[in-house]
């Protein structure tokens, strides 16, 4: 020992390598700023590590504010006749006008609108029904469990394109009943997976100890089990909201949706029906298509990067 | 003058695959005030479940079928969930046995410790913060403040059972129920942490069952020991008589297990034969005869306890008959 490591030692400073080395991914200032952030900046921080999401979340920043804004920056009222006849892009109208002469960058604002509105309520709702009876069918276990998955099973397993025709049908497409009907068909899947979280956090030994210290049962439910399965939940909801967003195009496509004259970007793809459309004037559905397809793949992108930014066991 | 804990009769039973497994046989036992009572025995022997019907906290395919547990002079399990909830949390608290799972990972320790105080304290949120502080203070935290911003999952199993206890301490309980405290804990940190139940316990008063598999732990905290064999208490004895003067051929045997530093250099360490049987309902004499060395035909008879001295208990026939020589 001794003379010569310390040689070695002293070379390898001399060369400047030996201490870069040590010091390669051990940034002082950076780790106590890690040591004390709070967990919203620790999600902050792990969530800017998916650049896709973080593109997919200022695409959807600018298409929410563009959403909401509609009365402000469209042109023109998206229901009047304002123009010619399926005009095609022009100074005057940037996305051209639909069959009957109505701005078409107007009514897509205003679709959007609708479209958000629907996926978020849908999703609301789901969620809610969701939680609530995977929360009890867990927590409880037993008959109650029994009862709720079967009905879970049940909703699953029917046809569900169907379903929701029949419901459209039943009680009028209207905008609020999409939503009703949305909400109500998109549940079974967070009912299993809070389910299935719960039944293991209820052999936990902090909701036992939650129990010894005599927490009322809506305490250890809602604030400290729940808290344990937001980050799942919040992962499947974006998808839902995904979802729904796409059904709702399919239904107004159909004709059960959105009812004209509101416009929904399901129902301005109704018009790809035709081939005339199809063919000759892309105008009229490549912009609400595209934006589907925007809103659903910057949804999609940002839940993924939730589902690792939200876990509190994983660390970096 | 009353015991603060009477369970008397106490017998839980499982659902298994072929029928009911009787778990916990028949118990009786008392805690009194500010008296540490040690529960041992090997593992499956009915310890956990003791506590756990205690408490009220028996997993669905559980159930108390015959005893009552007397807290107060309130009979713990004959009340509901609501008046459990009472009592639970401000008279009688537990810490389990692994403090990895023991916390809620989405919260800091200080908002758990906080929230716990409330509950039972009503006190305001800058009262109970301060409260929170002083208790990790006196379980031997080194940062407090520090330690109350953080997850649990950034510290060590020894910190995590240290907020355990705070959080245990947090509304005075008369009763505190460790099962295996130190378990998931290497044996300095074990040490540590057994002073500081030991503190705590004699300086609030309160009392302590403490449940283990570790006799050494036993001697130096307990007043009392319950030896449990096969679901029944097979052994009650002041701390200092039970191993000096153990009767039980069970507990000798739990006692001969321990190497003392004093053994010789070859002693070869002694392991009890056989195992716990694993359904013990159909026995009608003593549990521990298959693997008893001194078994005679009086063992298949109905064992009862026999007194042996002051507060002294054995399930033994032999011993009683002063069979056996050492």
């Amino acid at each position: 020992m001794g003379r010569k490591t310390e040689r070695i030692e002293k070379k390898m400073v001399k060369k400047k390598k030996f201490k870069k080395e040590i010091l390669v991914g051990w940034d002082e200032k950076a780790v106590k700023d890690i040591a004390n952030e709070s967990y919203v900046q620790t999600i902050f921080r792990r969530f800017c590590h998916h650049h896709l999401a973080v593109i997919s979340l200022a695409v959807l920043a600018l298409l929410v504010a563009a959403a909401l804004l509609a009365p402000v920056i469209a042109p023109y009222d998206p229901d009047e006749i304002v123009g010619t006849f399926s005009g095609a892009p022009c100074r005057e109208f940037w996305l051209g006008t639909d069959q009957i002469g109505r701005d078409v960058l107007s009514r897509l604002l205003y679709a959007m609108r609708i479209s958000l509105l629907v996926g978020v309520m849908a999703t609301l709702i789901s969620t809610v029904i969701g939680v609530v009876l995977g929360l009890i069918a867990g927590y409880f276990g037993k008959g109650a469990d029994m009862i709720i998955m079967r009905f879970t099973d049940m909703v699953m397993s029917f046809p569900y394109i169907l379903l929701v025709l029949v419901a459209a049908a039943v009680f009028k497409p209207g905008l609020w009943n999409i939503i009703l009907i949305l909400g109500f068909v998109d549940w079974p899947g967070i009912a299993r997976l809070v389910r299935g979280n719960v039944l293991n956090l209820r052999e936990t030994n902090f909701i036992k100890g939650n129990i010894v210290a005599g927490m009322p049962l809506g305490h250890i439910l809602f604030s400290e089990i729940l808290p344990n399965t937001v980050a799942p939940i919040l992962v499947y909801a974006t998808s839902v909201l995904a979802l729904s967003m796409l059904d709702e195009a399919a239904l107004s496509f159909l004709g059960q949706g959105v009812q004209p004259p509101t416009a929904s970007l399901g129902n301005m793809l109704n018009g790809a029906q035709s081939l005339t459309v199809l063919t000759k004037q892309p105008w009229l559905w490549i912009p609400p298509g595209l934006l589907i397809i925007l809103l659903v793949m910057s949804i999609n992108f940002i839940g993924d990067a939730l589902r690792d930014a939200l876990d509190p066991n994983s660390r970096g | 003058m009353p015991h603060l804990l009477e369970v008397q009769g106490l017998t839980t039973v499982f659902a298994g695959d072929y029928g009911k497994n009787i778990s916990v046989d028949h118990i009786d036992f008392h805690v009194d005030k500010g008296e540490v009572v040690c529960i041992v025995g090997e593992s499956g022997c009915g310890k956990s479940v003791t506590s756990l019907s205690i408490m009220g906290l028996l997993r669905k395919d559980g159930a108390v079928m015959n005893g009552s547990v007397l807290f107060d002079g309130k009979n713990l399990l004959s009340m509901t969930e609501k008046e459990l909830d009472q009592v639970r949390g401000n008279e009688i608290t537990m810490i389990f046995q692994d403090p990895l799972t023991s916390l809620n990972p989405v919260f800091t320790v200080g908002n758990q410790i906080v929230e716990s105080i409330r509950r039972h304290m009503h006190l305001s949120k800058e009262d109970a913060k301060m409260r929170a502080e002083q208790l990790l203070l006196k379980v031997g935290m080194p940062d407090a403040r520090g330690t109350m911003r953080k997850y649990p999952h950034t510290l060590s199993g020894g910190m995590r059972q240290r907020v355990m206890i705070a959080m245990a301490l947090s509304c005075n309980p008369k009763l505190l129920i460790a099962d295996e405290p130190t378990t998931a804990l290497d044996v300095t940190i074990q040490a540590q942490i057994m002073k500081l139940l030991k503190e705590l316990q004699e300086e609030t008063g309160m009392s302590m069952i403490l449940i283990t598999h570790d006799i050494g732990l036993v001697a130096s905290t307990a007043d009392r020991v319950l030896v449990m064999y096969a679901g029944q208490i097979i052994e009650e004895a002041p701390v200092k008589e039970l191993f000096e003067n153990p009767k039980h051929p069970y507990t000798r045997a739990l006692l001969d297990t321990v190497p003392t530093i004093r053994d010789s250099a070859d002693r070869q360490l002694i392991s009890i034969p056989g195992m716990v049987p694993e359904s013990y309902d159909d026995r009608t004499g003593c549990r521990f005869a298959d693997r008893c060395k001194y078994r005679r035909p009086e063992c298949d008879n109905p064992q009862k306890d026999y007194g042996f001295g002051v507060n002294h208990k054995a399930k033994c026939v032999v011993m009683k008959e002063g069979g056996i020589m050492l």
